[in-house]
């Protein structure tokens, strides 16, 4: 019944060929997605290394429980997406892939929900760079100016990291209408795989976001 | 060199397979895809050219009596804009490339034909923004888009033209995407790396630039856009931010896209040079890994566009030799063409003379870039006409000939015509000398010490001006000429045959214009494709 998705492409040569395209294909966009990042975390670093008192302040405004709790799902929707891949390269039936698949796309969704939770937060304690931006409780001593800086590249960094996690949850909504419809085998399960890597690719850009955004220093000023 | 069959006569070409707008739209057959590419990147082109043509016209003159400053800044803010990200970079390797890589190596397509097709779709986009701009009002910040005018000051449509550049982007990120995966994956059997026609290296160490610099000047233009509209200060002094860190991010792209530009028309020259002198290239392994090693350096000497920011001495004095060793693979390739052409039978053929025109200039450009690299020197000749009569005989002296060279001599497997020997040698010989007579005075104006970017200045450079412009209607009619003959040819140019210039190369086996399967039957590949001393010598013309 899945016959049709398994077609050989007219211009490939055999199906080992166009699955090591396909393979390859991925891995040179998640290199085009690491140099995308790579400028921010560049200017990131800069002014971090420049304002090292503004970034601490800053980070410690961070609500680390929240950040943690975002983590820990995303490194269990890591799991479920590998997962599901293994499902479908050992041949379990389809509906086994579209519960991995439900499982992942739900906790992509928490972490989303619990991403706006914290960006609500900013907005309610003007630290949002611009006309309001004021951060209650702002430590003594420390240059308020520069912290508009950090606020920006917190923005900046993790939304784009969001705008990721959105575009993986529309991939995740399509592999699971095609899996649903039984589509995938283990001869050909290519959109599976490729989907996985570029999930596993975006955690991984948190799994650095994390530390650099939020652990700074927690306790700065509160001693 | 090959046992591959060739296909039946009668077998409908690429051209033939389907006709109406919707054929040509929907269609995933390089071949047709580079044809669009082709279509879309020569409008941009005399776009590009009439910014160009206002230019010299208010420069005829000392006073500035044409264009207002405001209109002249955005006259050349367009025509680099124009001719860079909508002309020069998808030039060769979306048009010759993407047409003659599959066939080149064997293959029927390139790895992801849908890609390509949406990479054309995207290009288009970019290109209405970018439109959408000239007709609303226009940009004034250059090309360059420096902040803090780009984020701050300038009262032009920076957003919506960034938005056109971040968006064309992709679309070379998707070429180079593409070409990677085709070039690793696609070829037949028996070619391997070291028996690859020198076109193909070169398009490969372009992707690689493609693929690794076009993100980063993406995410530039984002954090443009925070800064421009959420006002963050990640570029403005006074929140604490840098304008020279956009330097930075910026030329971190922008100079490794000179070699986006540059390293395809190497490729072309390469291929011509060997044809049309029927020999194998000299030093083929050097010329390969000369394109490898130009894309690697590349991508360590941004620093030298930024002598007079700010940067400190000993950072600059690392980027200034780091720029003096690019010349050595660059130099590589020169005097392996010339060595290859040394008592070889020169054929002086349109794509020949244009190839020869490349060296040439190439070399003028690239000995004025050492120039340039050198502190002290900068120091002078920044933001002179030295700078941009340097960067012009790279970017036209260099890539367009070879661009030009690559079309005339593709054109008969292209289309299947030829087009007409004398006036193509004639137009090439206008080009020469009406590109030397443009930009060679700007030299010695930038010497004496002329600043680009502005459209009034002392009477006493006006000569040097009248040269350039006057060369510049000439370079002009040299532009236009190919592109009558050439759609002359479409009609009326008689038939080309498979192997007009009695080349060895893969896609001079298959039929012209090939068929939309390129191969009736996978090629097997034996030896490389410079095989001239196993072949009678040909006459062509």
């Amino acid at each position: 019944m899945a016959s049709h998705a398994t077609a050989l492409r007219h211009h490939f040569e055999n199906p080992d060929q166009q699955q090591e395209a396909s393979s390859l294909g991925m891995w040179v966009f998640l290199l085009t997605e690491i140099m995308f990042f790579g400028g921010m975390f560049m200017a990131y670093l800069a002014y971090r290394q420049a304002y090292p008192e503004s970034f601490a302040a800053g980070s410690a405004k961070l609500n680390v429980t929240l950040g943690m709790a975002n983590t820990l799902v995303l490194i269990g929707s890591s799991l479920t997406m590998a997962l599901a891949v293994r499902s479908a390269a050992a041949g379990k039936s389809n509906k086994v892939i579209v519960v991995f698949l439900i499982l992942t796309l739900f906790l992509g969704s928490v972490f989303l929900g619990i991403k706006a939770k914290e960006y609500h937060d900013k907005w309610i304690h003007h630290e949002v760079p611009g006309a309001n931006f004021h951060p209650d409780e702002w430590p003594k001593g420390v240059d308020m100016s520069h912290a508009s800086l950090y606020f920006g590249l917190y923005f900046g960094m993790t939304g784009l990291h969001a705008t990721h996690m959105v575009v993986g949850v529309g991939l995740l909504l399509f592999l699971i209408i095609k899996a649903g419809r039984g589509a995938y085998s283990p001869a050909w399960h290519t959109p599976v795989e490729m989907v996985g890597l570029y999930w596993h690719f975006v955690d991984i850009v948190w799994i650095f976001l994390f530390p650099l955004l939020y652990l700074i220093d927690p306790n700065f000023g509160r001693q | 060199m090959l046992t591959a069959t060739q296909a039946p006569a009668k077998k409908e070409s690429y051209l033939t397979d389907g006709y109406g707008l919707k054929s040509w739209l929907l269609t995933s057959d390089h071949k047709r895809i580079a044809i669009l590419y082709l279509i879309s990147i020569t409008f941009f082109f005399f776009i590009g050219g009439l910014f160009a043509a206002m230019i010299r016209l208010e420069l005829a003159t000392p006073a500035g009596d044409l264009l207002e400053s405001d209109t002249y800044n955005k006259m050349f803010t367009m025509h680099g804009v124009v001719m860079i990200f909508f002309f020069l970079i998808p030039s060769i390797p979306a048009t010759l490339g993407n047409f003659l890589i599959p066939p080149m190596i064997g293959a029927k397509d390139l790895a992801f034909p849908k890609i390509n097709l949406l990479s054309w779709y995207i290009y288009v986009v970019g290109g209405i923004f970018t439109l959408y701009v000239m007709v609303t009002g226009g940009l004034d910040t250059g090309w360059t888009f420096y902040t803090p005018f780009s984020t701050t000051y300038s009262n032009t449509k920076v957003m919506a033209a960034a938005v056109g550049i971040f968006i064309a982007g992709f679309s070379s990120i998707l070429t180079g995407l593409n070409f990677i995966v085709t070039i690793h994956r696609m070829r037949a059997p028996g070619l391997s790396w070291f028996r690859l026609p020198l076109f193909v290296w070169a398009n490969y160490a372009t992707a690689m630039i493609q693929i690794l610099g076009t993100p980063v000047v993406a995410v530039t233009i984002v954090l443009v856009a925070m800064e421009r509209g959420l006002h963050i200060g990640i570029f403005d002094p006074a929140l604490g931010g840098d304008p020279v860190l956009f330097q930075h991010l910026f030329w971190f792209y922008s100079h490794p896209a000179v070699y986006i530009m540059i390293l395809p028309s190497m490729g072309v020259i390469s291929e011509i040079i060997s044809t049309f002198t029927r020999r194998r290239p000299f030093g083929y392994t050097f010329i390969a890994f000369s394109s490898v090693a130009i894309a690697v350096f590349g991508f360590l000497v941004w620093g030298h566009h930024l002598f007079v920011s700010s940067q400190s001495v000993y950072a600059g004095m690392v980027f200034s030799v780091l720029s003096y060793i690019v010349a050595i693979p660059s130099a590589i390739k020169v005097f392996n063409w010339t060595s290859t052409m040394y008592k070889g039978s020169v054929v002086l053929s349109t794509p020949m003379l244009y190839a020869i025109g490349f060296i040439g200039l190439f070399t003028i450009g690239g000995l004025t870039g050492l120039f340039l690299a050198c502190l002290g020197m900068d120091v002078h000749l920044t933001d002179t006409y030295f700078v941009v009569a340097h960067f012009h005989y790279v970017m036209v002296g260099g890539a367009i000939m070879g661009y030009l060279s690559g079309l005339h001599f593709w054109w008969p497997k292209m289309t299947g015509r030829m087009y007409p020997a004398l006036w193509s040698k004639v137009a090439a010989v206008i080009v020469f000398l009406g590109f030397n007579l443009t930009f060679f005075p700007q030299f010695i104006l930038g010497f004496l010490g002329m600043p680009r970017r502005y459209h009034v200045y002392p009477p006493e450079f006006q000569v040097y001006n009248v040269l350039s412009s006057a060369g510049a209607s000439i370079l002009g009619l040299g532009y236009l000429i190919p592109f009558v003959y050439l759609m002359w040819s479409l009609k009326y140019g008689k038939p080309a045959g498979p192997n007009p210039w009695g080349a060895t190369g893969l896609e001079w086996q298959i039929p012209s214009p090939p068929p939309t399967e390129n191969f009736e039957v996978t090629p097997v590949v034996t030896g490389e494709a410079y095989e001239y001393h196993a072949q009678e010598v040909v006459e062509v013309g």
